[in-house]
Formats: structure tokens, sequence, C-alpha cells
């Protein structure tokens, strides 16, 4: 048996179990986006980071995803310091100028202690919320939970990324009005905050 | 022929006269190779024009016999390309023409009289430096990785085997066991040379211990992997490596392959390589040829075999788990660590990942031993680094130095200074990822914990210098262009974040900037680096970390004084005229793109200012310094 603890409290474990499994197992909350519990796990929207420290390195914490980061034996791990806090702030606020108007992304920030209309900002947050230009209106956060389903469950492949960095947009191959689609609506499913809509046809 | 270990020893004796030749040590019978350079700068210079009429003329005075043509990969000493070495004598020709090579060819190889007019001068009033290994640029290198660097035909794997080739792998394979391999690697404190500088002996062990087992009991394949997919801009260490001698990458995959217990290898190259590629597929094709790639090489029990993929040029693919996501054929996007790939790489299987600098070191620490290596550099880092040295420096080229050397070495030793007699402002180490350099920091040693500490890092070996002329908040947010283009957008971080500081340096060097807008720059940066998921978001910071620690007054000026000290920022210059300098030669005028320069002929011109576009260009063609930027 493997030993873990979270934010001081204990847990013994069978692995493979990542920090994110773990600490479910001792009902504390970790905050997810990109993260579902029946797919691969991804670790791409980074709002899961916690602080964790291993046995092989005692006197440096690393931020890691908890939702791919494997728990290790002997591992301190911290979901709520400071440097969590800032840095979940950070992603919040990115996510928070991105789509401004999603009620997920707005309440998620309150939780957080982000005001979305921009009080008590810092000099990140007033420029995140205030000045930072506006880009075309979604609501999209790619975190690539429809993708990935479509591929995992159904295996249906009817959803892909396209671009990379800023440009980056979910559609479907060739943009193209995919074939292979089954209309299952797991990517409506799926998605966090409620961008993809199914259509009566 | 399949070799057998005692047939590179002969195959060696066989070649001797290459070896005697090249060493210049034992001169064989008068004769003499000339060693014209064909990388990629010098091919782009007409090199192998250069290389048709040496061929032609020797020809001519029926000379074939004495003296044989040899086409090797770069010399290094790219900024004097094309380069022709005469061997055993050491004779260093450069910047040569087609038209120079009759009188040359004459002068020196019937009249016994070297030309020098076509050698290397430090200075216009100085006398030339006829030996190659006298003139300064490669005085203070010290040659591993490229040890063979314009003395072998990258082409022949006779050549190659005859300056002591596959000796190394003769030797693991026969004389040491895979773990006194990977101890003897270990001992050498070899690092990756591809940026992060991981100690490789330790990657090795991880691999070769990594157990996984397949469904059905038996334990699964390994792989083993060159990263080539060199991407920082202004870099070309690695492609200059596989152009210039692409059998020592062979040979130090195969050594590691049999270490780590590897039946397959990849080599990750970029497709914009197509020299390299070229060079790369003929020297695997020699090998299988010559039973070192294949089944049962050189008559013992280990097999292995290398096949070659392009890349599509994706910046990020230089990071290890997008590279094995490229490879297997998914987007490039990076995972997050760990598992490491020495646990799950490529097809889930453990996988060790080098770059070619680190693979090309390997078979020199096997064939003279790891003290020898270790011997090499400081404390923490061993060995050698290869450095693309650009930008405002007169000796631009390819350079090897000993860990430990100073940057003031590398830019004014090696490098020969600024050119133009301008001053010198920073050196940017590591591409986007790294840092830049300041002249008070000129002194730091080239290790990978110094660079740290200075906010840069090693990086894979790119290294441009700058003058007065570069406004570094431009170079900043030059960098940060570039990653911000280059990030795959997986993570929020990297893929919003550097967009957003790309946005505040535009505003800034447009003369939008705002108080405060520094430390929004210096937070921002740091959380990036600090929450994206792989090496491109955690460093594409930085560039601009490191220039406005080093270089804040010029962000102040920029957003306080809307002023651009290095008068490069084009929102914040003006040109203008003087009329005390103007003479009317209308030069600027007929040169202008958009006709916004009015002056009769031998009368002062003037500049409408609301039309002008600040090109530049009638600063560039006035010839009577009269053109003004403020």
């Amino acid at each position: 048996m493997a030993r873990i603890s979270i934010d001081g409290k204990n847990l013994e474990f069978e692995q493979p179990l990542t920090i994110l499994e773990a600490a479910k197992k001792l009902q504390i909350k970790i905050p997810t986006l990109c993260y579902n519990e029946h797919l691969v796990p991804y670790g791409g929207c980074r709002i899961c980071l916690v602080e964790a420290t291993t046995q092989t390195a005692p006197g440096r914490s690393r931020l890691v995803p908890a939702c791919t980061a494997p728990a290790e034996d002997g591992m301190v791990v911290t979901t709520d310091s400071q440097r969590v806090q800032d840095s979940r702030r950070f992603i919040i606020e990115l996510l928070l100028s991105r789509c401004p108007e999603s009620q997920v992304i707005r309440d998620m920030a309150a939780e957080m202690g982000v005001d979305p209309d921009g009080q008590n900002l810092d000099v990140v947050g007033q420029y995140l919320l205030k000045r930072a230009p506006r880009r075309e209106a979604t609501n999209c956060i790619l975190c690539g939970l429809c993708v990935r389903v479509c591929q995992q469950i159904p295996e249906r492949y009817a959803l892909s990324l396209k671009e990379r960095g800023i440009h980056r947009k979910v559609t479907p191959p060739f943009e193209k009005v995919a074939e292979s689609c089954i209309g299952c609506g797991s990517c409506a499913y799926v998605c966090p905050t409620k961008t993809i809509t199914i259509e009566e046809a | 022929m399949k070799c057998k270990p005692e047939d590179i020893q002969s195959i060696r004796d066989k070649y001797a006269s290459v070896s005697a030749i090249r060493s210049g040590e034992g001169v064989a019978e008068n004769k003499i190779d000339l060693l014209v350079c064909a990388g990629t700068g010098c091919v782009s210079n007409h090199s192998l024009k250069v290389k048709a009429s040496l061929t032609a003329e020797i020809q001519k005075h029926n000379l074939q016999d004495r003296i044989r043509i040899v086409t090797t990969g770069c010399n290094g000493f790219c900024a004097n390309g094309p380069i022709v070495v005469v061997k055993p004598d050491d004779i260093f020709y450069q910047l040569l023409a087609p038209e120079d090579i009759p009188h040359l060819v004459e002068e020196h190889f019937l009249n016994g009289r070297p030309v020098e007019k076509l050698m290397y001068r430090p200075g216009e009033d100085e006398p030339p430096i006829p030996k190659m290994a006298s003139i300064p640029f490669f005085g203070k290198q010290q040659l591993i990785a490229l040890a063979n660097r314009g003395i072998v035909d990258p082409e022949s794997i006779e050549e190659y085997i005859a300056l002591g080739g596959y000796q190394a792998l003769a030797k693991a394979l026969t004389e040491m066991s895979r773990e006194q391999v990977i101890e003897e690697i270990k001992a050498s404190g070899l690092r990756g040379r591809g940026g992060a500088g991981f100690p490789t002996g330790k990657k090795w062990e991880f691999c070769k211990n990594a157990k996984v087992v397949e469904e059905g009991g038996s334990d699964s394949d390994k792989y083993i992997i060159c990263n080539a997919d060199e991407g920082d801009p202004g870099a070309f260490m690695d492609r200059s490596i596989v152009e210039s001698d692409p059998h020592a990458l062979l040979e130090g995959m195969l050594i590691g392959a049999y270490a780590i217990g590897a039946s397959h290898g990849f080599i990750y190259i970029r497709a914009e390589y197509p020299l390299a590629l070229e060079r790369l597929t003929q020297a695997l094709e020699q090998a299988r040829e010559y039973g070192l790639l294949g089944e049962q090489i050189l008559g013992t029990e280990f097999s292995f075999d290398i096949t070659v993929s392009k890349g599509a040029g994706a910046f990020v693919c230089g990071e290890e788990t997008s590279l094995i996501g490229s490879l297997e054929g998914k987007l490039p996007e990076p995972r997050v660590r760990p598992p490491y790939p020495a646990q799950s790489g490529y097809m889930g299987k453990p996988t060790n990942i080098n770059n070619v600098e680190t693979w090309a070191n390997v078979p020199h620490i096997i064939n003279r031993g790891a003290e020898w290596f270790s011997s090499i550099g400081t404390d923490t880092s061993k060995g050698t680094k290869v450095f693309s040295l650009v930008g405002k420096v007169n000796n631009t080229g390819l350079v090897e130095v000993p860990m430990g050397i100073t940057m003031r070495e590398i830019v004014f030793d090696i490098g020969g200074g600024i050119p133009g007699g301008k001053k010198f402002k920073a050196v940017q180490t590591g591409g986007p990822s790294g840092g830049c350099i300041p002249e008070s920091l000129l002194d730091t040693p080239v290790d990978y914990e110094s660079l740290i500490q200075a906010g840069s890092i090693m990086g894979s070996g790119g290294m441009i210098v700058m003058d007065q002329d570069n406004c570094m908040v431009e170079v900043a947010r030059y960098f940060i262009s570039f990653t911000q283009e280059e990030s795959c957008g997986k993570c929020s971080p990297c893929r919003e974040g550097t967009w957003h500081m790309l946005n505040i340096l535009e505003d800034i060097t447009t003369g939008r900037g705002r108080e405060g807008d520094i430390e929004l720059l210096e937070k921002m940066g740091q959380h990036i680096k600090e929450t994206a998921l792989c090496g491109l978001g955690n460093t594409a910071p930085n560039p601009v970390l490191t220039t406005i620690r080093y270089f804040r007054d010029e962000y102040e000026a920029h957003i306080r004084d809307k002023r651009c000290p290095a008068k490069v920022c084009k929102a914040l210059i003006t040109y203008s005229i003087d009329p005390v300098n103007c003479t009317g030669c209308t030069a600027c005028a007929k040169n202008c793109p958009v006709a916004c320069i009015s002056g009769e002929r031998k009368q002062t011109h003037v500049i409408d200012q609301d039309r002008c576009i600040k090109c530049g260009m009638c600063y560039s063609v006035c010839n009577f310094d009269a053109v003004r930027i403020e």
C-alpha cells in the first residue's frame, strides 16, 4: 500500500491512481474543466494545478495538474496554497477574458474570488478583463472534451482540432458535416461550457 | 559486404592515406586533398561551381593522380565561404569564386606559391594567415561532436571509417556489456545537448531498466529517437552535424540502442533540411550495406535499424512528447510528464530520445573514455557545446567550444567582435526559450547552471549577437510572436497568455504602452512559466523577462517618452533630411517606394511625413549622411 497526504489528510491507496482521484476519495474538491472520468486525462486547461512534493525531491515542490499526475508513495500535496490560488486565478482570468459571457466560467471565477465585472483585480486581472482586445465571442475554452469523447467513446472521429495557438478551433474534419457523426450527443453532453447544442433534424 | 569487427580495422588500414593526409601526420607520397566545403552556407554561395572549376583545372594540368578533390560538410567559418582547405598543409582559402580557380591551381600546385590574396586576414592591413589552425576563429575551438567537420566526405562511409569511425561501436559490441556502456556515459557527465541538460547516462538507464510486459507475457520493445527537429531561429548546429558527419550520429545511436536494448530507432528531422536528409538517407544505406545496421550487426547478436521521419515544420515537435505524438501520426501536442518517455513513449513503449549533438558525442566517449571527456568543461557541465554564432558578429559560423568558456571569448575572440565598429549590446542564447545576456555578464562561463542564473538557458545552441542598433523591446516582441505562433494551443496559459503578452508588447513598440506595462509583463510572464504544460510555454516568457531585467530603461523610454533609443520601432521614429549635408543628388527621391520625397536636383530634399512609411530606404541609399532618424 502506498500513502499520500493531501491538505494534511492521509490516504492509503493502490497504484495507479491520479492525485485528482486520490483527492476525490478524501472528499477534497479540486476544480476541473477539461477532465471527464470516462476519458483519458488531458492536462490542458491547467485549472486543476496543485502543489506536490515527492519523496525523491523533498525540498522542491512543483505545480502539477491533478488530473494527470500519478499519486506517488510519500507524496505531499497542497490544493489551496497561495501559489496554487494565484495560478488558478491566472488561468480563470485568461479563460474569462476569452469567454466573458460564459456563465460557467463566471461562476467558477467568482468562486475563486475573481469578480468577473472587474473589481479587486491585480495588474494582470485588470489587463485581462478590462483592457485586453476582444476576439470573436465564444464560450469554447478549447478543453478538447468534445473531440476526445467522440474519439474515445463512440469512436466516430467526427470532431477535430484545427490550427494552432490562439487560432485553434474545434470543427468537423475539413469543416464539412461529418459523415461519421451518429448524432449521439456525447460532445454536447461533456461540454463544460455548454457551447455545443443538439439541433433536432 | 557484412562487416565483422576486425573488418573495421582492415578498412581503416586500406584507407590509411586518407587519415594521413587529413591529419597532416605521416604524409603519403606527396598527395594532396582539396577539401571543398559543401555545407548549406557554402553551397548557396556557389561552392559547387568552385568545385567544378577546380576539377576542370586539375584535369587540364593533369594533376588528378596527385590531387584529389573531396566534398565535405560544413567547415564552420560560414561568413567566409566558399572555403577550400588544402591538406596536408592546412592552407585555408576563403571567399572563393570560380574565376579565382585557374590562377589558384597554377600558382599553388604548379608553381608551389600559395596564393596570399585568397587567404584569411584578421584586418585589411594585416598579413594573411595561411594555415587554418592559426586563424583565431578556429584557435579557441575544441572539436568533439564536430571532430570530422570539414575533413570527412560525408557521403563516404569508407572515409568515416578511415578517420576512426565505427571503432567505438565495435568496441562497445565486443568488449563492453550494456551496463558498462551506460556506466561509461554516466561517468563522462554528458548532459542532453537539446536544451534542458538532463544527464544522458541516467536517461539511458531509466529506459534500459523500464519493464513493460506485453499482453502474453513477453517484454515490450524499446525505441530510441534522434530529435533532429531543430527549430530555433538562427540555429543550425544539428543540421550541420548531419550534413557534415552523418555516420557519427548513426554510430552514437547504434551504441545507445545496444546499451538500452532497443531494436528500432527513428530520426525525426525537419523536411526543410533537404541536404541533411539526402546525406542521412545515403549514410543509412551505406551502413546497411556494411552490416552496421540491420540483423546481427558486426556478426553479433545485436540487431537494430533506423527509420527517418520528416517533420512538417511545427516548432513544438522539438519537445519530446510532441515529437513522439507526431511520429505516431497524432496531433503534435505535448503530453503531461510523468509518465516519461522512458516509461511510456512511442506507442506506449519505453523510449529514449536525445538530440543530434548528444548522439554525436557518444562514439568519442566510448573511444577515448569517460575520464578524458569529463576532464573537459566545468564541474557540472562536461565536454563541449556547439553553437551557431550569428547576428551582429564578424565571424558568423558554427563553433564548438569547451564548456566554461566565457561569452566574451566566443563573441570577441572567436567571433571577431562586432562589425562596423558598433557597440555590443546583448547575446541571445537558447532561441525563443532563452534570454538576452547583457555586456555586464559577458564574462559568464558557458555552462548549464550559469546561463540559467543569468535568466537564459543553454538551449540547443543558437547564439544571436546584437549591437547598438537592436531594440531590445522589439527583440522581445519578435521572440514572443514566434512562440505564440508556434504554440500548439493545448494548454490555456501558453495559448492565451503568449497572445496577450504579444499584444502588450505591440502596444509598447507602437507608442501605446502604458505606465505599469512592465510590471504587467513581468507578472504575466511568471504565471505562464509556472502554469504552462510543456517546455515551450514554460520558457516562452524568458526573452521578455530577461530584456526587462537587463534593459528596463529601453522599455521605459518606449512607454514614458514614446521613444525608441535604438531607432528601430517605426511608430516612434521619423526620418528627415539634414539641409546641411544634403547635396540634392536625388538618390533618396528616386528610391523612395511611395514617392514622398520632393526636391529639385542640387536642392535640399524634403520628406512628406504624412506619407512616409518609414521603410528606411532613403537612409540606406544616402551617400552624404543627410538622412536623420529621430
